[in-house]
């Protein structure tokens, strides 16, 4: 039969082994590894499966009309551009939009302090990809974002989880890490932060720690990294200094956010703002990952700042996700065991619940999913020395109140399992 | 092999392997494809019949893993429809699927297998088990290992070395099942034997799991360069041919048809313990049956041509 394809082509006699190149892996590439709780997750996908496992803003919600128009007014009027590459640091007129936006939280930044990036998430990999060579030292929330996991996984940080409490990262035990690690002759290279709504810890880092946390970074000169990608999505009260305010341009901080949540995570847009040195080589390292962020992306964000109050929108998801928490409080308060606690956050898209130590988050993902048909992130996810197995993190942004209510449930009932089955076993001895 | 047919590859599914299986379809695919074949990629999904009634594949070739797709469920499906299927028929894939029941399989055909015994969740929850778990520990003793019975690629399988560890062992392998198998533990060489055929089945070389690990786990599984796997295994002759006799007599008392694959370890009085046997090997990257086949001087195209021309219905 491979007769008719004539005598070009290769020689299959010899089968080859697919496999054969995996010796020669980079160690960064070694250092992801297959994991079952990557695979189950991937089955919350499935249609029957009730999944609080997404971290979904809503985009249901983003006006059709708005959609059109803006997209119209990029076709007419910036056809060739938008589909043209872009500078490296992004088009002039969103890093100006950004600096107004970081303006109205009371952040001074000037269009070139500021680097467009692929979302949030390229925004974290050039900052480690600028200062991280393997084994330099991380510290970072504990949890901390489970998408920055593999990210330092990739450069190869030693990471150091400072415990997160109800008001954020203990400052008191991140002096005494950095103590300890002076004591050593070491210390860190970035202290990486989600002071507001923490994915996945759901609290907010409390004033007068921000404050201690830039002084502290500053007396021990490490630089710090503010992810901030939750800010505006704040539906219960003030709104917080951040870290850049505070450190009040003395340059001791690169601040990360993005428009996913404030906009639309399709877009893929983030930025960086950072000091023009550090600017620089992020620059540099983005020239040599994708040379430059989607400019049509850029040009339809830029159009849209231009007609419409994003603030606006952002009102309407905060109505619609400040509904949404409320219902999943409610459900965990209903359907949750009472050694269970939960974090009750005032923005942003997550709780995140801890549950009796003997369960094992792992495991009570494959039960949820195989027999109660509901998924959620296993809390080791969140961390980088196989902390959080207790724990989880729970979504309650992409679904509706109803639905919230039940994944709860069958997650309730998936624990109630779990701690039956604990007591029938625990009375063995 | 005559000619073009119209093949669905039916992969994914639901069960915890369907990320496995997904890998496996895909290199299925592309060789049935090299091969020649109208290829039909199907991931099994509530409309499964609906697609293969619209699709009207000539012959489907199953490359799921795990339950729905390795345990008799998709094969009874594929019967009612009267669509030949590669791979064994419902009955070995439930027997097979089931480590209780392939134990009793194997015990009836002579082979030996660790000892164990079988307990549902409800025994622990219902009839206090627990308490019979001293018993347990002292007629098999320590280490165990503890395994869902219906589960595959090492789910949910740890090894209890204390009185302290079983229970923690338990809650593990309950979670992926609610069956599950407390076995003693025995050290020695991983050993997999693949099976190809159906009239007069053929032992390909057995290949040998290297851990870098303490045992070979999911990861381990299916990480690149995490297992080294040595193919054919270093195992001399007389032992060769016995891990072959053993991996044949395993794939007939089974009943099983087209491909399988056994896995077994060596202990250290060169005794041969039979673990399980898997219809539908993986066919991955890194799994072990394309390693064996290569070992033996065949592609993946040739195992999938050899697969596709026993597929049938029945048995």
């Amino acid at each position: 039969m491979n007769d008719i394809k004539g005598a070009s082509t290769p020689d299959r006699t010899v089968p080859r082994d697919p496999s054969r190149f995996e010796d020669r892996f980079a160690a960064r590439a070694m250092g992801i590894k297959s994991s079952a709780m990557r695979d189950l997750m991937s089955l919350s996908e499935r249609p029957e499966i009730i999944s609080l496992a997404g971290g979904f803003p809503d985009t249901d919600s983003f006006p059709a009309e708005v959609y059109e128009e803006v997209w119209r007014a990029v076709a007419n009027d910036h056809r060739a551009s938008s589909l043209q590459y872009g500078p490296t640091e992004g088009l002039l007129e969103l890093r100006q939009a950004i600096c107004r936006l970081m303006a109205e939280d009371r952040m001074a930044a000037q269009p070139d302090g500021v680097l467009v990036t692929a979302g949030g998430q390229q925004a974290i990999a050039l900052a480690l990809r600028t200062f991280i060579d393997p084994g330099d030292i991380v510290i970072a929330e504990g949890p901390t974002y489970p998408g920055a996991v593999p990210t330092l996984t990739t450069y190869q940080a030693r990471v150091i989880h400072i415990p997160l409490d109800a008001h954020g990262m203990s400052i008191d035990l991140l002096e005494d890490q950095l103590d300890r690690l002076a004591a050593q002759g070491q210390k860190p290279k970035l202290i990486y932060t989600i002071p507001n709504f923490h994915n996945p810890g759901g609290v907010t880092m409390a004033r007068h720690r921000r404050e201690r946390l830039v002084a502290l970074a500053a007396e021990r000169d490490v630089l710090i990294v503010e992810d901030n990608p939750y800010g505006p999505v704040r539906y219960e009260g003030e709104s917080l200094p951040s870290l850049w305010e505070l450190d009040g341009g003395a340059g001791g901080v690169i601040y990360l956010s993005t428009f996913s949540k404030i906009l639309a995570p399709g877009m893929r847009i983030g930025w960086v703002a950072a000091p023009a040195p550090i600017l620089r080589k992020m620059n540099l390292g983005k020239q040599a990952v994708d040379l430059c962020s989607s400019t049509m992306s850029q040009r339809f964000i830029v159009e849209y700042l231009r007609r419409v109050d994003w603030r606006d929108h952002v009102a309407r998801l905060n109505a619609i996700y400040r509904s949404r928490r409320d219902a999943m409080l409610a459900a965990l308060d209903q359907h949750f065991p009472h050694e269970a606690t939960w974090t009750r956050p005032e923005g942003g898209l997550f709780v995140w619940a801890t549950l009796p130590e003997y369960i094992d988050t792992g495991e009570l993902l494959a039960r949820a999913i195989e027999r109660h048909q509901v998924a959620f992130v296993p809390g080791e996810a969140a961390f980088l020395d196989g902390q959080g197995r207790n724990s989880m993190r729970l979504n309650f942004s992409g679904a509706r109140e109803d639905v919230l209510a039940e994944g709860v449930a069958r997650i309730g009932a998936a624990i109630e399992a779990m701690i039956d089955l604990q007591r029938a076993l625990g009375g063995g001895r | 092999m005559s000619g073009a047919r119209r093949v669905a590859v039916l992969k994914g599914g639901r069960s915890m392997e369907r990320e496995v299986s997904l890998r496996s379809g895909a290199n299925v695919e592309a060789a049935l494809r090299r091969l020649g074949h109208d290829v039909i990629p199907v991931d099994a999904d509530p409309s499964l019949v609906r697609t293969l009634r619209a699709e009207r594949p000539e012959v489907v070739f199953v490359a799921m893993h795990g339950k729905g797709g390795e345990d008799g469920t998709v094969q009874e499906l594929l019967e009612i429809l009267d669509i030949p299927y590669t791979g064994s028929g419902v009955q070995a894939c439930a027997r097979a699927m089931d480590k209780v029941i392939a134990k009793a399989v194997f015990a009836n055909a002579g082979i030996a297998t660790p000892p164990a015994f079988a307990f549902g969740e409800s025994a622990f929850r219902e009839l206090g088990a627990a308490d019979a778990l001293m018993e347990i520990e002292a007629r098999l003793g320590l280490p165990l290992v503890v395994k869902p019975a219906r589960q595959g690629s090492a789910l949910g399988i740890s090894v209890a070395r204390e009185p302290n560890d079983v229970p923690r062992a338990l809650m593990t392998a309950l979670s992926f099942d609610d069956h599950v198998l407390i076995e003693r533990f025995v050290r020695g060489r991983e050993i997999a034997v693949s099976v190809l055929g159906t009239e007069e089945p053929e032992a390909l070389p057995a290949v040998e799991a290297l851990l870098s690990g303490e045992f070979y786990d999911f990861e381990a599984r299916y990480t690149p360069g995490m297992t080294e796997l040595v193919a054919p295994a270093d195992l001399g002759p007389d032992l060769a041919g016995e891990v072959a006799r053993t991996a044949l007599a395993c794939y007939a008392a089974m009943g099983c048809r087209g491909f399988g694959r056994v896995d077994m370890l060596i202990d250290d009085d060169e005794r041969i313990w039979v673990l399980e046997i898997n219809p539908i090997p993986g066919m991955t990257d890194t799994s072990l049956l394309p390693k064996a086949a290569l070992a033996a001087g065949l592609s993946l195209d040739d195992v999938v041509a050899r697969v596709l021309a026993d597929a049938a219905l029945g048995g």
